[in-house]
């Protein structure tokens, strides 16, 4: 009964995508689809994605970014100088900037914002991102309390001026993040303290941002509608009357949604969905490259993972193309490194290949020819299907052409997270997604002690190789120094990169005024809707 | 038996209980299919693996997931894997976790629920208190608790899933219980002096039987479902190991693309589950002491 | 019967301590926090300021009585995971959503519950028993999450008469609460057969038949007293896990719930989230036994209460 029913349903179903028209909503609202429910609209406390694509509609920062080229182009700044050691910034702010009420737009607001964001009482997760100002990861940790110490400085309402603690070539770019965003005090102190993490101030109607749309909608889990902010400086560019997000949580959820018409636009296809969309819907199907990276982390102080030939042997044993292929239909692409490749023009040159001959030459090597000898590993995982699979096939990888038995381990988000940084596993599932467009970004990651090292692997020449690239100014010396670094890591191999990933978004043709970029920024101000009437 | 003081709807005939329950369950076209249905089933999935030629976790990832064919009778899942076969070693994991956290749950409900009922008064209220309280305590959370701290293992999956099913089989007995209490013939056997044991278990249970088996009938999907879930929060298999509830929601997924990955490990829990509740409630009409009479 | 009433709503008292404190300890002994950092490593010191701010470094018995002090004052915290609203603001939004929700499911459920069943406890072993009890097995078989999505394949995508997600207009309900409706429905039906079948069979519904009542009012007036008896006992803790939300449902159509709240704050260690949210559940839970208590007791009258 019940299958009839199923077969014939899903024979139905198989036939055709049909496109449902979406109703009669405002012809020129664009509608997408969010991942999730915010934890925040405060710029200040959020550490998501999702947040970022909403942030990035309220708010600007100093500078923004070509959504084709990536390269840096003024925003709430409309111009800037940089010293010649790279570590002093001068920022003109726009004289046309200003906030959603009318307020004209400081650089005073721009040193409100980081003393918000980087006093303790906060307690942002993410305040570590404008550590590269001078004294600010001191005054973040309390150990400094005058503010006045710390690099950021209101020459006048027009002139910031920002000292930094070492030369960052990535300090412009970073600032499309939403940890540099500006907040206006008095809307802030209008709702509480500067440091009150349960304000009210994001509220719609109460929120006051200088980006070029303004919080009008506010409805958890259903919508947050954003319109024009006529006060923007740019609001003459600025095409859409509105936009509403609806967040999701549900991946299969959205694609129904883009199917009937609800949205133009969703973040993320289920890797499952690809084919269907590339044989029928070419046209709206989006892969593109992305600056993240999926690898495995091997526990260095646990034998016979503490050798560094196990772990590359591990490591070669991997044929990252089948799992691009296979496991994740071709949203990702084999990664041989630990970056991205042409992160900011930085590519790797040592790398991690598929090479069983040899994974099994280094497996001989360490005492364990054709696996004999070897206990069996275990891999970690966090509970979702994706990563199910993945360690099911690499799994079969590692028995198949090592002979080196796995077992599988799943645990859930917050036992995982326990886990792996407690150094309780054999091998563990993780991802890192660039903060800001540099190498060094994922090069820091793994100095000795680090926060995000997990792996208890230690290099003192790896170590000093990074601090030397932190400070040194020529660009050329500095990629160089990286690579020397990276060059290490792959060497001893505390980790097994897997696949860089790749965005798998459904646009409609009705949007135009975008580009796809590798790093996933979208700049609202630009977008269009095809059926809109000028 | 041969009991002369059970009250007259309980023993009919000179033969016994059980010995005229199987004679009318034999009768019974239905019960007899599903009781057939349920056998073929559990030897099909303790012996279907040897004669497989696949196993269940060996993939071909270049084939992917591949509708069903001379070669992979329900097709392969995304990796490769033959779904008859996953669906055969499936099914040992659900039927125990379905029978054994059913097992678990009828136990300790169906005994709770007698005893609070029969007990009456405080001794009730504080047992139901108890039941209400348990309600309460968030599953996903003891579930995360019980995975760290005791490890893992199926026994405890069992227990887990079988710890919170039991808690509405105790209400629905109670209420049943609560209210055959008062009747003739408990006051009789109460007056004749029999233990309190013995009523219960004698003569309150075998009365409230209807109920029993139709909600442990509903219990066992549920479980087997909620397996499912307890095996997404890590405790239950283990990858490449699976079970039907997990084919069934990684098939769910996938219904548009692959429809195979859900249709098959439907049907086989759906026969499993249509099975029981023949054979339950031909079961059911069997031991009903009323139904001696016709 | 007033008095029972008043007893049992006095105990809800000492019951729901019980569970304030059982909850309380469960959910710390839980392994991580609400404050632990992601796939990101966050600052220790960040991390030590939020445990302060959230009055998590405070020894274990000083954080049970502070939040016993301040929930004696109605006050459930803000919520550790989304800080911009308080537990009871969260409440507040996502309740009234699973009330109505969980008030259409309910009734989808039993509807459709009760007609099969008693329409099947007829006549039994025919074919208007078999229809129905075959359609409860599929309702029974087929997890939500399965039908969900094929109710939203058929009725939005394929024949676009509902919409496929939201909570705005009346049309976005209807998907949802027959969704969450139909598995309750099968159980209902089932115990409502098998409740049924067995009054049906008892001496005093022949001696009602033998006197000639209409079989209306056969049913009605005396069979359905004893027959829904199980059916009520499971509708209690039902109806409380209905009106409190599913997380499945709510997620597959994008409803703004508790259920999902609920869930989330278990993942996320928002303590007092999900405090909050396992309180209401708690509330309902007690409520509806009482209230099935007293059907039962109304439909039975022999039983005693002490």
């Amino acid at each position: 009964m019940r299958t009839a029913l199923t077969i014939l349903v899903l024979a139905a179903l198989a036939s055709t995508l049909p496109a449902c028209s979406g109703g009669e909503k405002s012809s020129n609202t664009l509608r997408v689809a969010a991942d999730t429910e915010p934890a925040a609209l405060d710029p200040h406390l959020v550490t998501g994605f999702t947040e970022h694509r909403l942030l990035t509609s309220m708010f600007e920062g100093l500078t923004t970014l070509n959504q084709k080229t990536l390269a840096v182009e003024p925003g709430a700044a409309e111009s800037w100088t940089v010293s010649d050691d790279g570590l002093v910034y001068t920022f003109k702010i726009n004289p046309k900037a200003k906030w959603s009420d009318g307020t004209p737009l400081t650089a005073k607001d721009f040193v409100y914002g980081w003393r918000r964001h980087l006093s303790l009482n906060l307690a942002s997760e993410y305040s570590y991102m404008l550590w590269c100002i001078k004294n600010a990861e001191a005054y973040n940790k309390g150990q400094l309390t005058d503010f006045d110490e710390v690099g950021a400085k209101a020459l006048d309402d027009a002139t910031l001026e920002v000292t930094l603690a070492y030369p960052a070539p990535y300090f412009l770019s970073m600032q499309i993040h939403y940890s540099w965003f500006p907040v206006l005090q008095s809307n802030i102190e209008a709702f509480g303290k500067i440091d009150d993490r349960n304000s009210k101030w994001t509220r719609a109607g109460n929120m006051v941002s200088n980006g070029p749309f303004k919080l009008v909608e506010w409805n958890p889990n259903q919508i947050i509608r954003v319109e024009r902010n006529e006060h923007y400086w740019d609001a003459a560019n600025v095409k859409l009357d509105a936009i509403e997000f609806y967040p999701m949580q549900n991946l299969l959820t959205e694609e129904r949604s883009f199917q009937s018409g609800k949205v133009h636009f969703i973040e993320t296809l289920l890797a499952t969905k690809i084919e269907t969309y590339r044989k029928e819907k070419p046209e709206v199907l989006r892969i593109e490259p992305f600056i993240g990276t999926y690898f495995y982390r091997f526990n260095t102080t646990r034998p016979p993972l503490d050798d560094p030939r196990v772990r590359r042997a591990l490591a070669m044993a991997i044929d990252r193309q089948s799992i691009c292929d296979s496991v994740m239909y071709g949203a990702a692409s084999p990664a041989v490194a630990l970056t991205p490749p042409e992160l900011a023009g930085y590519t790797a040159k040592a790398r991690i290949d598929f090479n069983v001959e040899e994974a099994r030459r280094f497996l001989a090597e360490a005492g364990y020819p054709n696996g004999q000898g070897l206990r069996p590993i275990e891999i970690l995982f966090n509970d979702s299907e994706d990563h199910e699979r993945i360690a099911e096939a690499i799994q079969d990888m590692w028995k198949l052409n090592l002979n080196v038995e796995v077992t599988t381990n799943k645990q859930e988000w917050k036992v995982y997270l326990n886990t792996m940084n407690a150094l309780g596993y054999d091998v563990v599932r993780s991802a890192w997604i660039a903060d800001y467009l540099d190498p060094m970004n994922y090069m820091e990651c793994f100095v000795t002690g680090g926060g995000n090292n997990r792996t208890g692997w230690s290099s003192k020449p790896y170590d000093d190789l990074v601090e030397q690239a932190r400070y040194c100014v020529d660009p050329v010396q500095r990629y160089e120094l990286l690579q020397q670094a990276e060059a290490i890591l792959l060497e001893e191999a505390p980790i097994a990169p897997i696949y860089t990933y790749k965005q798998k978004l459904l646009v409609s043709p009705e949007v135009q005024g975008y580009d796809i970029n590798p790093i996933g920024y979208l700049n609202y101000r630009s977008f269009s809707l095809a059926s809109a009437t000028p | 038996m041969g009991e002369t003081k059970e009250p007259a709807h309980v023993v009919e005939h000179g033969t016994s209980l059980w010995k005229d329950a199987w004679r009318r369950l034999r009768r019974n076209h239905l019960a007899v299919f599903g009781m057939a249905m349920l056998t073929l089933m559990i030897l099909l999935v303790i012996v279907g693996p040897w004669l497989s030629p696949y196993s269940y976790e060996t993939q071909d990832r270049a084939l992917g997931a591949a509708a069903p064919s001379a070669s992979h009778w329900f097709g392969t899942d995304t990796l490769g894997r033959d779904l008859f076969t996953r669906i055969l070693y499936g099914g040992r994991i659900s039927l125990m976790v379905g029978f054994a956290a059913t097992a678990v749950s009828l136990t300790i409900g169906v005994l709770y629920g007698a005893v609070a009922g029969f007990a009456r008064g405080r001794a009730d209220a504080v047992m139901m208190r108890v039941v209400d309280i348990l309600y309460t305590m968030p599953f996903t959370v003891i579930v995360i608790i019980l995975t760290v701290y005791m490890g893992k293992s199926i026994v405890l999956l069992f227990m887990a899933i079988g710890a919170v099913e039991w808690l509405t089989m105790a209400r629905i007995v109670r209420g049943q219980v609560v209210s055959l209490r008062e009747k003739e013939f408990i006051e009789a056997a109460e007056v004749m002096g029999l233990s309190r044991r013995r009523i219960i278990l004698r003569h309150l249970i075998p009365n409230a039987l209807g109920p029993i088996i139709v909600y442990t009938t509903l219990t066992i999907p549920a479980v087997m479902l909620l397996e499912a879930f307890v095996s997404f929060l890590g405790m239950g298999v283990q990858a490449p190991m699976s079970s039907w509830g997990v084919l069934i929601h990684d098939g769910a997924n996938t219904m548009e693309e692959y429809p195979w990955m859900l249709i098959f490990p439907s049907i086989a829990l759906s026969l499993t589950l249509f099975s029981l509740n023949f054979l339950g409630d031909g079961l059911r009409d069997a031991l009903d002491p009323r139904m001696a009479k016709e | 019967m007033t008095k029972f009433i008043l007893r049992r709503l006095l105990s809800f008292i000492p019951v729901f301590f019980i569970i304030v404190t059982m909850l309380f300890f469960l959910i710390r002994i839980a392994p991580g926090g609400p404050f632990q950092g992601g796939e990101r490593a966050v600052p220790p010191e960040v991390l030590e300021k939020l445990r302060e701010t959230y009055n998590l470094n405070a020894p274990l018995y000083r954080q049970y009585v502070d939040y016993l002090v301040d929930l004696a004052q109605g006050d459930l915290g803000p919520s550790m995971y989304q800080p911009s609203r308080t537990v009871t603001e969260w409440v507040q939004l996502r309740f009234p959503v699973s009330l109505e929700l969980g008030f259409y499911a309910l009734l989808v459920a039993m509807t459709l519950g009760f007609l099969a069943g008693i329409t099947a406890a007829l006549r039994p072993n025919t074919i208007t028993d078999y229809v129905p009890m075959s359609f409860a097995m599929v309702g029974i078989c087929i997890p939500n999450f399965v039908l969900g999505p094929v109710l939203v394949l058929i009725f939005a995508l394929k024949l676009g008469w509902l919409p496929v997600a939201g909570w705005a207009d009346p049309l976005d309900k209807v998907l949802p609460s027959l969704t969450l409706g139909t598995a309750y429905a099968a159980y209902v039906a089932r115990l409502a057969r098998g409740g049924m079948f067995e009054v049906l069979a008892q001496d005093f519904i022949r001696t009602a038949r033998a006197k000639g009542l209409s079989e209306t009012r056969v049913i009605l007036r005396h069979a359905l007293r004893g027959g829904v008896q199980p059916v009520i006992a499971f509708l209690g803790p039902a109806a409380a896990g209905l009106l409190t939300g599913s997380f499945v449902v709510e997620q597959i159509f994008q409803v703004p719930g508790l259920g999902k709240q609920f869930v989330d704050a278990a993942f996320n260690r928002d303590y007092t989230m999900l405090m909050g949210a396992v309180l209401v559940y708690a509330v309902l839970i007690l409520c509806f036994n009482l209230v099935v208590d007293v059907i039962q007791a109304w439909l039975d009258p022999r039983v005693r209460y002490g």
